[in-house]
C-alpha cells in the first residue's frame, strides 16, 4: 500500500507542487536567514580569527568588541611584557584611514600597523608579494576584496571597468605615498571596508593626526598557566583589559547580540518562515487528505488497517517534507556557493543548522500528518456507500 | 458454461445447520441519531443468505438496504441482534481482526465505483490482494487477469478517467473479486449505468463470482437485472417483508 500512497500523492500533480513549493520555501527562509546571521557572528570576530599566533589581547578597558578603537600610550607595551607568564607581546594599530582614489574619492580604509620586527598579525595568506616585503620603504599589503573593488582603480573614461590594484602601484594613504607590494587573503570582516596592512611604524606616519597609536596589545602565553589566569594577572597589574582570543570573540559577539537588533529581526524571519511553512503546507496537505478522504474510506471498508493508513499518510508526508526540503537546501547551498565569493555576509552552512531546521521541517510535516491521520481514522467506513 | 448451468439448476434449500450459511442475521435493529430526529433504519431484520446464492435486497428509498447491507459486511455496528458471517460473529471480534476479516472475505462493489483517478486499471484492481500484503508485481499480475475475464484484456494500463462506465465498474468487479472472498457486497452496482452496460456488467458479476463457496448480496432499485437473482429480499421500512425464490 506504500507505492498506492505515493502514486495518489503524485497523481494530483497540482498539490503535489503546491506542498513541495511550501516546504521549499519555508526550508529557505528557515536555512538562510540563520545561516547568514552566523555568517554576520563570524565576521564580527573573524580579525580576531585571522590574528592566530597571539593569544590574549589587551586593550582599553572601555572597548566593547574589536571594531571599537580607544588606543593606549606605547608606553603601556612595556608594561605588559613585564607581567609574568607573558612570553611576548606585540603592539597593533588598528583604525581607518583615508584612502584618495585618481578621480579624487576617498575610500575609508582599515588600516593595521603590525610589529615591525615580527609583523604579528599579518594575513595568513598572501596571493601577491610576500609578507615581509613590508619592509620596503613606503611598502603597503592590501586584501584582495579592497584591491578587486573599492581600491581598484577608477576607469579612466566613463564606460570602461576599474582595474584591480596591482602589485607595484601607488595608492595615496593619509596624503602620503604607499606603494602596494602584496595582495592578501583576509576573513570578511563585518564592515567590509578595504583592509590595508603596514608596519606599526609605519601607521604610525600615515595616522599623523593620533596621539595615542596603540589599539591593542597582542600577547603570547607561557605555556605552563592557563591564558584566562595570565589575562586576569594583566589586568590586575596594567588596569588594561586582557582577554583570551575566545574571550574577546564572545565579548565582540555579545556586543552585536545585545546592542543590535538583529537576533529579532533575524529571529524574525525564521519564525515567519516556520509559520507560513506550518501553516500553508499544513493546509494544502489536509486538502490532499480531504480530496482522497472517499479513497481513504474504500481502503478502510476493503480491510486497511489503521495501523497502514497512518503508514500511507505519514509516507506521503514524509517524502512531500524530503523533497521540499532537499529543493530547499540545495538552493541556499547554491546561493551561499555564489555569494561566498562575493564581498558581503554570506550563508554559513553548518551542519547544526541543516539538522535544526530539517528537523523544523520534519515538525511541520509530522504535524500536517498528524491532524490527517486523526482525520482518516476518525472516518466511518460505512460512508462508502454514500452517492 | 458449465458452471453457469449448475448455478442455475442448484436446488435453494435451507441448510440445517446455521454454521453453514453465509450470512445469518437475527433481530437486527439500527437506528441513526437520537431523541427527537432519530432515524430507525432497520427495526429487526432477520436474514439468511447460503453460500453459491445471489441474494438481492430491493425496496423503497430509505427503506434500509445500504444499512443492512453495512451491518452484514461489518463496516457499521447494529444497535441489537446478531449477525453471522460463516458462522464468525464479527461484532465480538477485535476491531483490527474484523478490519481483517473483511480485508480477506469481503469484496465490494459500489454505486459510485470509486476506482482511485491516479492509479490505473490493474493496480485499482489489486487493491484487495495489496491490503493482503501481496507484493505489487504479483498483485498487478493477478489484476490484470480477471480484468481480462471481464472483458477489458489490453485496457490494463488505462486510468479511470481513460473508461467509460461501464469499464469502470467492471474493473470494480474485478477488484471485488481479486482476492477470492466468501461474501460479495454490492450497493446499486448498475444504476449509473444504461440498461445495455448495466447487463453486461452483471453478466460479468454472474459468471465470475458465483461459486459453491461464495455469496453475493447485491443492493438494487433496478428491474432490469433481476433475472441474475436467485432469491429476491423485498425490503420496507427498516424490515424484510418477503423473500421470492427466483427461479
Ligand atoms: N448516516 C446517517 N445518518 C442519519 N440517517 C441516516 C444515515 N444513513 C442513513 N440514514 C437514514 O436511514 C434510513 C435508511 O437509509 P439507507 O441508506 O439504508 O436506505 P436505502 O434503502 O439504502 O436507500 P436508497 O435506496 O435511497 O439508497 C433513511 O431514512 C436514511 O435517511
Ligand atoms: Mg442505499
Amino acid at each position: 500500500m506504500n507505492r498506492i500512497a505515493l502514486k495518489m500523492l503524485f497523481g494530483d500533480r497540482g498539490k503535489y507542487l503546491g506542498i513541495i513549493t511550501g516546504i521549499t520555501l519555508a526550508s529557505i527562509l528557515m536555512i538562510q536567514q540563520p545561516g547568514m546571521l552566523v555568517s554576520i557572528f563570524t565576521m564580527t570576530y573573524s580579525f580576531i580569527t585571522d590574528v592566530s599566533l597571539p593569544n590574549i589581547w589587551v586593550m582599553d578597558a572601555k572597548v566593547q568588541q574589536i571594531d571599537d578603537s580607544k588606543p593606549l600610550l606605547d608606553t603601556q607595551l612595556y608594561r605588559v611584557r613585564g607581567v609574568r607568564g607573558v612570553e611576548w607581546a606585540v603592539p597593533l594599530y588598528k583604525g581607518s584611514q583615508k584612502v584618495r582614489l585618481s578621480n579624487g574619492e576617498t575610500v575609508m580604509s582599515n588600516l593595521l600597523g603590525l610589529d615591525d620586527a615580527t609583523l604579528i598579525g599579518g594575513p595568513a595568506v598572501m596571493i601577491k608579494g610576500k609578507l615581509s616585503d613590508l619592509r620596503i620603504p613606503d611598502s603597503v599589503i592590501v586584501d584582495e576584496a579592497g584591491a578587486n573593488g573599492r581600491l581598484a582603480k577608477p576607469a579612466a573614461a566613463p564606460g570602461e571597468h576599474a582595474t584591480p590594484l596591482k602589485v607595484g602601484d601607488v595608492l595615496e594613504l593619509n596624503e602620503k605615498r604607499a606603494l602596494v607590494v602584496g595582495i592578501a587573503r583576509a576573513q570578511k570582516t563585518f564592515q567590509s571596508q578595504p583592509i590595508i596592512y603596514t608596519t606599526y611604524t609605519r601607521a604610525k606616519v600615515y595616522a599623523n593626526s593620533e596621539r595615542k597609536m596603540l589599539t591593542y596589545i597582542l600577547v603570547k602565553a607561557k605555556d605552563n598557566e592557563p591564558r584566562e589566569t595570565i589575562a586576569r594577572r594583566i589586568t590586575q597589574n596594567t588596569r588594561l583589559a586582557a582577554w583570551t582570543a575566545e574571550e574577546f570573540k564572545k565579548k565582540s559577539l555579545n556586543y552585536m547580540i545585545y546592542n543590535t537588533s538583529i537576533i529579532i529581526n533575524f529571529g524574525f524571519v525564521v519564525l515567519v518562515g516556520f509559520v507560513i511553512g506550518a501553516a500553508v503546507t499544513g493546509q494544502m496537505f489536509y486538502n490532499f487528505t480531504l480530496d482522497n478522504l472517499r479513497y481513504f474510506a474504500v481502503f478502510k471498508a476493503m480491510g486497511t488497517t489503521d495501523q497502514t493508513l497512518r503508514r500511507m499518510i505519514l509516507l506521503q508526508a514524509l517524502l512531500v517534507g524530503f523533497v521540499g526540503y532537499g529543493i530547499g537546501a540545495g538552493a541556499i547551498a547554491l546561493f551561499a556557493m555564489i555569494m561566498g565569493n562575493s564581498n558581503g555576509p554570506s550563508v554559513n552552512l553548518s551542519w547544526q543548522l541543516l539538522l535544526t531546521s530539517g528537523c523544523a521541517i520534519l515538525l511541520i510535516v509530522l504535524m500536517s500528518a498528524l491532524v490527517c491521520i486523526r482525520k482518516v481514522l476518525k472516518l466511518e467506513a460505512a460512508v462508502v456507500f454514500k452517492g | 458454461m458449465e458452471q453457469q448451468q449448475e448455478v442455475a439448476t442448484r436446488p435453494i434449500m435451507t441448510p440445517n445447520d446455521p454454521k453453514d450459511a453465509a450470512v445469518l442475521c437475527r433481530g437486527i435493529t439500527k437506528s441513526y441519531g437520537s431523541g427527537e430526529t432519530q432515524v430507525k433504519a432497520l427495526r429487526g431484520v432477520d436474514l439468511e443468505v447460503r453460500p453459491g446464492e445471489l441474494l438481492m435486497l430491493v425496496g423503497p428509498s430509505g427503506c434500509g438496504k445500504t444499512t443492512l447491507i453495512s451491518v452484514v459486511a461489518g463496516i457499521l455496528d447494529q444497535d441489537e441482534g446478531e449477525c453471522l458471517l460463516f458462522g464468525q460473529n464479527l461484532s465480538l471480534l477485535p476491531q483490527h481482526e474484523r478490519v481483517r476479516y473483511r480485508g480477506e472475505h469481503i469484496g465490494f462493489v459500489f454505486q459510485a465505483f470509486n476506482l482511485i483517478p491516479s492509479l490505473t486499471a490493474a493496480e485499482n484492481a489489486a487493491i484487495p490482494l495489496l491490503i493482503n500484503g501481496i507484493p505489487m508485481d504479483e498483485a498487478v499480475q493477478k489484476a490484470a487477469l480477471l480484468l481480462a475475464s471481464v472483458g477489458l484484456e489490453g485496457r490494463e494500463h488505462a486510468l479511470p478517467s481513460q473508461l467509460s462506465g461501464g469499464q469502470q465498474q467492471r474493473v470494480a468487479v474485478a477488484r471485488a473479486l481479486v482476492h477470492s472472498p466468501r461474501l460479495v457486497v454490492c450497493d446499486e452496482p448498475t444504476s449509473a449505468l444504461d440498461q445495455v452496460t448495466g447487463i453486461r456488467v452483471m453478466e460479468g458479476l454472474k459468471k465470475l463470482a458465483v461459486n459453491n463457496d461464495r455469496a453475493l448480496v447485491i443492493v438494487t432499485h433496478d428491474a432490469r437485472i433481476f433475472s441474475f437473482a436467485d432469491r429476491i429480499a423485498h425490503m420496507n421500512d427498516g424490515a424484510i417483508e418477503r423473500i421470492e425464490n427466483n427461479l
